[in-house]
């Protein structure tokens, strides 16, 4: 089974909605959210109904740390961020708060492990971005593969035979094996607002019967996104970071 | 993990194990069948009862992570991976072929088969390096031939694929390989370069060529290095029948330094194929080894070559041209941007394949604000960023072409000449400093006099009185060859 996995869709429509399109044109059959459905971007309610929708229809989703700001007033953001949280909460419908409100911190499938951040204390949203992070994130679970988000950063740790987990650049577009003998964290990079230099939205496809992960980067219309986002009186920094890819 | 000891006529998944035809220091081959395989096979299975070298199993994942994503002639074609949880091997195709190693035991080949071997294990290698696999422990024990002539390479345990993980990256840090074929960069741990596997050919041949190898049998890897300064007998020295061209490609190969040997393994079986065709060089007649002073000099000057084939080993290959732009943003200066942008295309025109980095210097005063760092410092980091792109954008180049740069630093000269020096730049162009201009005078002298490259400096053309300011051309520029 083909399992396509997206984080961070922080409410960009034109990101997510790329995303799935080239998704569905590789053949995926399970649609998995890894959280922050919502955020920074101007399409929140789009992009609730959307991934509520698609989970009616069989599609898990677990919940990430701007969507819990959404329900909940929350604590440590940077201001940008704050604003585009405040702005969206505007937004939201009972219905949609919800939804929010329903979602898990983690779901475990098979041998997969699904979270927004760090497997260790998954409401406090670690970020795994080094072998050391990676190491703690693999103590608190037994299962094999643990899919995460939350950096924006596409990462790929696996358990170290020695040593601390060893950290790999993943190389876009190449389906890259999954030793079953070996654990795993593998961090996609976000679908709405990536950080890594590189514009294009970022997802995973996973095929769990010849268990390879490949990291997908989706080019879209970043100045559309940007432009909404502006339009809609959040911070410009949301704006400009979309089309640098920071 | 099943320690159960594998023995004749027991079956796992289905293959029978029929004989053992190789017991390795790691591994164990089996002939083996299974009656939906309608070709010989045999299996791999690492001796799973060794004391404690982790490295063992490590490079028995990384064989059937690899051997996975290869095809074609020159490998055994993969058959089935056993599970690590019960029992791990590899199932593949058996090459009756003989090794590279019995086919040259005791004794020299002729001269005609030393080529035609050495052109079959170059294709084998340039197939391999196209399915972007390097072998990193490549040797006579590891070459086998198909009735067709064919070379066939095997044992895949410290291989590299370059655009999946390395296992055995940092895992293990000392260098892992064959003393005697190891290319001195791989005794740095550097497993990225495909002309290690060239160097490893080279010191093949040398062998099928003289008897002997070209550094004898190191003791241990520390002892390997003495290659980098030391260079081998010349082979016509040992063999007089030698011809000249085929000295020439043995030497390019062992070179030490990666740039100085054939770039790929097919430029390396093209000389074999045509050896009236190779450039000689004073490689091809020499008949002793240098003298002792000359050792003696590149001993001393040992760390400093090991360094440097450390950096071009780590480089990443067919490096385009790079030129580098060093853009001011200050309000005010838009004619001077433009002349520079006229100037950068004129310059990129002119070096085809060219690369074009933009850099800006942040003076590092801007960024530690307060306390509040991440939120303001990423903010103009962001802005930045997206004005030098605005600036680049009527280049039109495309992703890959073109690279931004954010340099935080109170020395402008100096870290623009850093950021030139380190990523080799081969062209900087920069503004000419003036009156309000971009470059305070002594940076921008410092900059053109210091440069490791070509530098155009880069005027608006002035507005002549009492008309517009034209978008000039190319602005006014010097060069420095």
């Amino acid at each position: 089974m083909l399992i396509a996995l997206l984080s961070d869709v922080q409410a960009n429509r034109e990101a997510l909605d790329a995303c799935l399109a080239d998704a569905r044109r590789a053949g995926a059959e399970r649609y998995v959210f890894l959280g922050d459905i919502v955020g920074y971007g101007a399409d929140p309610v789009w992009a609730i109904e959307t991934v509520a929708e698609m989970v009616a229809d069989g599609a898990v989703a677990v919940l990430g740390n701007h969507d819990a700001a959404a329900i909940r007033p929350g604590d440590s953001m940077t201001a940008a961020a704050l604003a585009a949280i405040d702005w969206t909460r505007g937004r939201l419908a009972e219905a949609h708060r919800a939804f929010l409100a329903g979602l898990p911190l983690t779901l475990e499938e098979d041998d997969r492990l699904y979270v927004h951040a760090s497997a260790c204390a998954p409401d406090t949203w670690i970020y795994v971005r080094t072998p050391r992070e990676a190491f703690q994130s693999l103590q608190a679970t037994r299962q094999r593969i643990t899919f995460c988000g939350h950096t924006h950063i596409p990462a790929l740790f696996t358990e170290g035979v020695t040593a601390l987990p060893q950290q790999h650049v993943p190389t876009d577009g190449t389906a890259i094996p999954l030793l079953a003998q070996r654990r795993w964290v593998a961090v996609l990079g976000a679908v709405g607002q990536p950080r890594d230099q590189n514009p294009a939205a970022c997802y995973g496809l996973f095929d769990d019967r010849r268990n390879r992960l490949t990291y997908v980067r989706v080019p879209y219309d970043v100045d559309l996104a940007a432009r909404k986002i502006r339009a809609a009186g959040l911070p410009d920094i949301l704006a400009t970071r979309l089309t640098v890819g920071h | 993990m099943a320690k159960a000891l594998l023995h004749a006529g027991m079956t796992i998944d289905g293959f029978r194990l029929e004989e053992r035809i190789h017991r390795g220091g790691m591994a164990d081959i089996w002939r083996v069948t299974r009656d939906d395989v309608g070709f010989p096979i045999v299996m791999k299975a690492p001796l799973l009862d060794f004391e404690g070298d982790l490295s063992l199993l490590v490079g028995f994942e990384v064989e059937q992570m690899i051997m996975a994503e290869l095809a074609g002639e020159h490998v055994p074609r993969l058959v089935a991976n056993g599970d690590f949880a019960v029992q791990p091997y590899i199932v593949m195709e058996r090459i009756e072929g003989p090794t590279l190693r019995a086919r040259s035991r005791d004794r020299v080949l002729p001269v005609d088969e030393m080529i035609q071997v050495g052109i079959a294990v170059a294709q084998a290698l340039s197939d391999l390096h196209q399915q972007q696999v390097l072998h990193l422990d490549l040797k006579p024990g590891n070459i086998l031939f198909r009735p067709s002539g064919a070379a066939a390479l095997i044992d895949f345990g410290l291989s590299r694929h370059e655009r999946l993980p390395d296992l055995l990256d940092e895992q293990f840090h000392r260098p892992t390989g064959t003393p005697e074929y190891i290319a001195p960069e791989q005794l740095m741990q550097v497993r990225s370069d495909r002309r290690s596997d060239i160097y490893a050919l080279g010191a093949i041949l040398y062998e099928l060529a003289t008897g002997r190898l070209p550094f004898g049998v190191p003791s241990r890897m520390a002892k390997a290095r003495r290659r980098v300064w030391r260079d081998p007998v010349p082979p016509r020295a040992l063999r007089p029948d030698l011809p000249p061209a085929l000295q020439e490609c043995i030497l390019k190969c062992l070179e030490p330094l990666p740039d100085a040997r054939y770039r790929r393994a097919e430029d390396l079986a093209f000389d074999l194929r045509h050896p009236d065709l190779v450039e000689l060089t004073e490689r091809a007649h020499r008949l002793q080894q240098d003298d002792l002073r000359t050792v003696l000099g590149r001993r001393l000057r040992a760390r400093a070559i090991m360094r440097r084939i450390l950096a071009i080993a780590t480089r990443p290959p067919t490096r385009p041209p790079l030129i580098l732009v060093a853009v001011d943003l200050r309000p005010g200066l838009e004619p001077l941007r433009q002349a520079l942008r006229d100037a950068s295309a004129s310059v990129l025109a002119n070096m085809p394949g060219a690369r074009l980095a933009c850099v800006n210097v942040m003076p590092a005063s801007l960024i530690a604000i307060d306390e509040n760092v991440d939120a303001a410092g990423e903010n103009i980091h962001v802005r930045r960023l997206a004005e030098l792109r605005r600036w680049a954008r009527p280049l039109q180049l495309p992703k890959g072409k073109i690279s931004f740069h954010l340099l935080e630093t109170r020395a402008v000269a100096a870290g623009i000449l850093e950021f030139a020096r380190s990523n080799r730049a081969d062209h900087l162009v920069m503004g000419a400093h003036s009156a309000g201009g971009s470059f305070a005078g002594r940076a921008g002298g410092q900059i053109v006099a210091d440069a490791p490259c070509t530098v155009t400096v880069v005027r608006a053309a002035e507005a002549p009185a009492g008309v517009a300011a034209p978008a000039g051309p190319l602005g006014e520029m010097h060069s420095k060859p």
